[in-house]
């Protein structure tokens, strides 16, 4: 097959033998794109005639490392993949090796990743509205958001002992259990956020210049977004009522549907984008509240029996049993015992619908470990979006699609 | 599985089925796949309601335990209505890989077959725009090949130079 090269061959654009046409080059490293993605815009004047995403700059071979690596370990590499909200990623991985092997996590460890996954919603919900009101002039909705996703890091940093890729759940757990502090501290987030949240919609969703700046603009309809594979609050934006939470609940989601619903909203533009991911923040706080509450007593990792979680110190250092069971999960010349199988798990991220699928040929890791990333899907329909706009448009779309260039790469 | 009866009625004998976990599989071998591939994809999207594509990936079955059939594509479709899901396997051997594109079917499988095409070697032709995705254009090898050495061919220091004097 010829290969082509990356910039759009001009005789495929309409009109393109005019010579007003001009080509601009928005990227890899320009402010309003927030990480290293670079556009291709075929102008006329200031109206976008033709669109074309370049990608490809970081990457960084997240899916080979994934054939290296032991099933433990990757969780290192899946939570850079989505550095926005790291901890949502690394329980997706997990979750989807634990259907592999045919392990059900105990219910404490349920409702931890459950409000861990809620909160890196909220944090990655956050950061997008927060940098979208940036990138359109509103630099208080930004201080205001990034004030909220610091009391998040602090609940993180005080379970996992790391702020921003914590590595937080292992194969049938959790590194460690909570300790009381947490507890505490996400009771204050839960106290705290709706003020937050009500400042940031006292802000913007009656702000006149938020208005006309994404109000019809980057207009997905909804069978585009049924047809283009679109996920999350993208898809929902258009009114594609579907959420995996609610759809294959998973974690502790089953017993705590009635404590939310999915937030679904018509228009398909900016600004639908950016009210459902409002929305969506609320509902991860009544979700929180809910499971902080209830949450379950007894072990955050599934017995030592099972022979596949790494056993905690005391064990390692005090059982015969815990240390035979480290010497088997850690050197190299043993092997765990999967399936010869393939199995694929999603969960609802930020973004949307984060996939593994998972092949393995028996040993401790992955033949095969292949990311479904959402931000991937969402970037190529951007063209779709923006041709017809204006150049100005281009932060207002590629904000409100919340585009993370390392899930794009892998 | 009402889908499966329809399949059988249209498609008798040229998939087989299987499962694991939640995984419901349609498995169509490297000698009915190139054919079967498109029209099956459309019998499940137009007739039994699976129209969400999900997920599209590939997998190369190189030295894995009782493969008999090298590369894979899965297709992974979802019906939004029901929230059913199910899993197309279409196998492709080398020496040239070829897939239908289904591009024609869902929009959103044109970036991630480029990107199968780009990692994996298997084409797929009737794409629009089929080009490398992640990797440059002037790259040659397929990096997510089982075969592909971890150092690559010698790709990167063959790139053409660019110095400031004749850019």
């Amino acid at each position: 097959m010829p290969l082509q090269t990356a910039a759009p061959v001009l005789e495929d654009v309409a009109g393109a033998d005019q010579e007003f046409l001009y080509t601009l080059n928005f990227g890899p490293q320009h402010p309003a794109t927030h990480t290293t993605l670079r556009l291709i815009l075929t102008l006329d004047g200031e109206t976008i005639v033709k669109a074309v995403p370049d990608i490809g700059y970081l990457h960084s071979g997240f899916e080979k490392l994934g054939e290296d690596l032991d099933f433990n370990q990757y969780v290192t590499i899946v939570d850079r993949m989505n550095y926005i909200s790291p901890v949502a990623n690394e329980i997706a991985w997990h979750h989807t090796v634990e259907k592999l092997i045919g392990i059900e996590i105990t219910p404490r460890c349920k409702y931890l990743r459950t409000i861990l996954a809620e909160l890196a919603r909220i944090s990655d919900h956050l950061l997008c509205v927060g940098a979208a009101a940036l990138d359109l002039g509103a630099l208080t909705g930004f201080l205001y958001a990034f004030n909220a996703r610091e009391k998040i890091y602090n609940v993180i940093e005080s379970t996992a002992g790391q702020r921003f890729h914590p590595s937080y759940t292992r194969v049938g757990g959790l590194m460690a259990d909570i300790s009381d502090d947490v507890v505490a501290l996400v009771r204050d987030f839960v106290k705290t956020f709706p003020k937050v949240h009500a400042d940031i919609c006292r802000l913007l969703n009656r702000n006149r210049i938020f208005i006309d700046r994404t109000k019809g603009i980057g207009v997905l309809s909804k069978e585009d977004a049924i047809n283009t594979s679109c996920s999350g609050p993208v898809a929902r934006a258009s009114g594609v009522v579907r959420d995996l939470r609610k759809d294959e609940p998973y974690l502790a989601y089953k017993e705590l549907a009635g404590a939310f619903k999915v937030v679904c909203g018509k228009g398909g533009d900016c600004y639908n984008r950016y009210l459902v991911r409002m929305g969506e923040m609320l509902e991860s706080w009544k979700i929180i509240a809910a499971a902080v509450e209830n949450l379950p007593t007894g072990p955050v990792n599934v017995e030592l029996n099972d022979k596949l979680t790494i056993p905690d110190k005391n064990a390692t250092y005090r059982s015969i049993e815990g240390l035979i069971q480290h010497f088997e999960l850690f050197m190299w010349n043993r092997r765990w015992e999967t399936p010869v199988e393939e199995v694929y798990g999603a969960h609802e991220t930020a973004n949307g619908e984060l996939g593994f699928y998972v092949v393995a040929d028996g040993g401790g890791k992955a033949f095969r470990a292949r990311t479904r990333p959402p931000s991937f899907i969402h970037f190529a329909v951007f063209p779709m979006m923006i041709e017809g706009h204006q150049i100005s448009d281009v932060p207002a779309v590629l904000g409100s699609l919340n585009i993370i260039a390392a899930e794009l790469d892998r | 599985m009402p889908y499966l009866d329809t399949l059988n009625a249209k498609f008798a004998g040229a998939f087989a089925t299987s499962a694991f976990r939640d995984n419901q599989r349609v498995v169509l071998s490297a000698e009915k796949a190139f054919t079967v591939l498109f029209p099956l994809l459309k019998c499940l999207k137009e007739e039994c309601g699976f129209d969400f594509l999900a997920e599209l990936g590939g997998i190369d079955y190189l030295h894995y335990p009782h493969a008999t059939d090298r590369f894979c594509v899965v297709y992974g479709l979802t019906n939004t209505t029901t929230g059913e899901r199910v899993w197309v396997k279409a196998f492709a051997n080398d020496p040239d890989p070829e897939l239908p594109s289904v591009v024609a079917l869902w929009k959103g499988a044109d970036w991630m077959e480029r990107e199968v095409y780009d990692m994996y070697g298997v084409r797929f032709p009737g794409h629009p725009d089929p080009r490398r995705i992640l990797m440059p254009s002037e790259y040659t090898g397929h990096p997510l090949r089982k075969d592909y050495p971890l150092r690559g061919y010698g790709e990167r220091h063959n790139f053409p130079t660019v110095t400031r004097a004749d850019s």
